[in-house]
């Protein structure tokens, strides 16, 4: 492999790492408060790549690139801003009636909600869209982009790459310096130590889904520019493989979510790239079963054993 | 000073906790007077960290109530699913006439409105119960479906607590633990952190450097930015104390505060609670098995056995008491 290959396909897995990370965020973010896999995270994200559809195709009239750089960026706001608020609150209406509750009841029950929440998700946006797949209005020109030396890099590659380290490192901010960032790690350590030193843990959770939720949106939003189109069951692909980059990163920690997303990147970019593309998903988990034997807390995870 | 007309803090009047078929808790009046130092004794299994737990709102009392500062704490009633019906009966009412309006051939601009007026209820209420959190809880309590006595709403009402096993956020720094102390206290919200407002900035700082103060209160230094779990037992123990006294109460509950301490230790705490009482005016109800903390500093003592009242008065009469004696030395030891 030459260089130019090389910086190619680490463009590609840095991209595609991106959009896993955003979504696994979410995953883990749920997982370390409420102990719960949120198996409709990755419809949700589904959601949002429809809500971002409609708001640009539908509202807006856009069908392609726009060239004006003000009007553009403009677009790309509102649409980020949009697509966020909106599933952020179809997060917390989820937690609200799908899971807050069974919160008391044994671990399974909230987990077949959750799968129940997934197909509500799905036969919502097939009855609304239908089950084709629709195109995207790609903003930025996919096409468009510059050299560095003889590797092509894309704008739209850079703005995923930027979009998702941007959250991810607000997101960080948020956790550690603030005080709902303290009340979410305290809640997620110990929820009743956390409730009586003053912590509403039902506003902490529902903040939590907000901001998971709304990271799938972004997610969604980033689905439609880079790749041009949406249909109703990414959702579980693209969970499915989120869902494993939370867990290989350590389920509950959002460093680890991150570089999980990443990681998964790279495997599947360079799995293609050495001829396997078939086998990448194989290798992926097959990776992720290695890694898992030998931590079984993931790569960042913490043993949970004192945990009461 | 057992009998004087002092305002109770807190009262318990026929207090009883029931699991199964235990009572744990059975019959319990008693006061804390304002300004004392109240101990809670009894042998092991008595019910007092029960008692501990319904008072600082993490239990429902099954029968029997609680006065804090004058004010009757009602337990919460189990209807909460009564609350995601009424969420829905809104949009549902406006999305029926939507629909009957649709099948009465009326245009379709009505049809839209209602379905709108409908999202719009919904929205609404969520974004009023997120907002206005205290105007939705009223709202609930006047309907019938809950009532707002849950742990967080003890801590704001002016409740602080430690606990028997220690339980700090083991993965957050010392200072990290006081600051969650502090939650209730301060106002950021999370737009403020998102768009990093003067005042998430301001209020920020000031309660780092206020959390600081209350750790050299306790007399903890140079470990501001260890994690808890990484702080010797008697530093966490001072910890617990930092963080439960952050959150500004008017009553402080202390679980065996001195557990597997030594005698040097112990009376550095003791000297701890006499500050706290005289400095910082807090009345404090502790639960203790070392009988040189309950009498060297109780101006009042409680005894439980059995979940029930056995004694209580000046820490003298207390230990000169029969029923006392027989219940940690068993029948037949008189």
């Amino acid at each position: 492999m030459d260089v130019g290959t090389l910086t190619q396909q680490l463009v590609n897995a840095l991209t595609l790492g991106a959009i896993y990370a955003l979504i696994a965020l979410g995953y883990t973010m749920v997982y370390g408060i409420i102990e719960l896999i949120n198996f409709a995270h990755g419809d949700v994200f589904m959601v949002g790549s429809f809500v971002s559809l409609w708001l640009l195709a539908d509202f807006f009239g856009l069908r392609g690139p726009i060239n004006n750089p003000a009007e553009l960026v403009g677009v790309l706001v509102v649409a980020f801003v949009f697509s966020m608020v909106v599933m952020g609150l179809v997060g917390v209406v989820i937690e609200r009636f799908a899971y807050r509750p069974l919160r008391n009841a044994p671990r399974l029950a909230p987990l077949i909600t959750a799968i129940g929440v997934s197909f509500i998700l799905q036969n919502i946006i097939q009855i609304w869209r239908g089950p084709a797949q629709l195109n995207s209005p790609q903003l930025i020109n996919v096409q468009a982009g510059f050299r560095v030396g003889s590797a092509e890099v894309h704008w739209i590659s850079v703005f995923v790459i930027a979009i998702a380290v941007g959250l991810i490192i607000g997101l960080h901010l948020f956790i550690s310096r603030t005080r709902m960032g303290r009340a979410m790690r305290s809640t997620a350590l110990d929820r009743e130590a956390a409730q009586l030193m003053g912590v509403d843990i039902n506003t902490t959770i529902a903040v939590t889904f907000f901001i998971g939720s709304a990271l799938a949106g972004a997610a969604g939003v980033v689905q439609g520019l880079y790749y041009g189109y949406t249909f109703f069951t990414i959702g579980f692909q693209g969970g499915l493989k989120a869902f494993t980059a939370a867990v290989l990163g350590g389920i509950g920690n959002t460093t680890g979510a991150a570089l999980g997303g990443f990681t998964i990147g790279f495997i599947e970019v360079f799995a293609s790239q050495a001829g396997y593309a078939n086998w990448s998903e194989a290798i992926v988990f097959s990776i992720l079963i290695l890694v898992l034997v030998f931590r079984p807390t993931g790569l960042l995870g913490q043993p949970t054993a004192e945990r009461g | 000073m057992s009998d004087s007309p002092v305002t109770p803090v807190l009262r318990t009047v026929g207090l009883t906790k029931q699991f199964g078929g235990l009572i744990a808790v059975r019959d319990v009046d008693f006061e804390v007077p304002e300004g004392s130092i109240s101990s809670l004794i009894g042998p092991n299994g008595a019910g007092k960290t029960t008692l501990f737990n319904v008072i600082a709102g993490l239990f429902d009392p099954t029968s029997g109530y609680i006065e804090f500062m004058g004010r009757r704490v009602v337990a919460r009633p189990e209807r909460s699913w009564l609350e995601p019906v009424l969420w829905m009966t809104g949009p549902a009412v406006l999305g029926a006439s939507a629909y009957g309006a649709a099948v009465a051939g009326l245009s379709a601009l009505v049809v839209e409105f209602l379905l709108f007026a409908a999202l719009i209820v919904l929205i609404g209420v969520l974004i009023l119960a997120s907002v206005r959190p205290t105007w939705y809880v009223d709202g609930l309590v006047r309907l019938g479906v809950f009532k707002s006595a849950r742990p967080n709403d003890m801590v704001a009402a002016g409740i602080g607590r430690t606990f028997q096993n220690i339980r700090l956020f083991a993965n957050m720094t010392a200072t990290e633990n006081v600051l969650v102390g502090m939650h209730d206290q301060l106002r950021q919200n999370p737009l403020d952190a998102v768009l990093q407002t003067r005042r998430q900035k301001r209020e920020e700082s000031e309660a780092r450097r206020e959390a600081a103060r209350w750790l050299r209160y306790v007399s903890l230094r140079g470990h501001d930015d260890d994690l808890a779990r990484n702080l010797p037992y008697g530093d966490q123990r001072r910890l617990e104390i930092a963080r439960a006294l952050a959150s500004k109460p008017k009553l402080l509950l202390l679980d065996e505060p001195t557990a597997g301490m030594n005698p040097s230790e112990t009376e550095a705490m003791m000297q701890l609670f006499a500050r706290i009482k005289s400095e910082l005016g807090l009345t404090i109800l502790l639960i203790e098995h070392d009988m040189r903390v309950v009498m060297g500093i109780s101006d009042r003592v409680t005894v439980l056995d059995h979940g029930e009242k056995i004694a209580e008065g000046a820490p003298a009469e207390v230990r000169a008491d029969t029923r006392v004696i027989e219940a940690y030395l068993g029948k037949g030891a008189i």
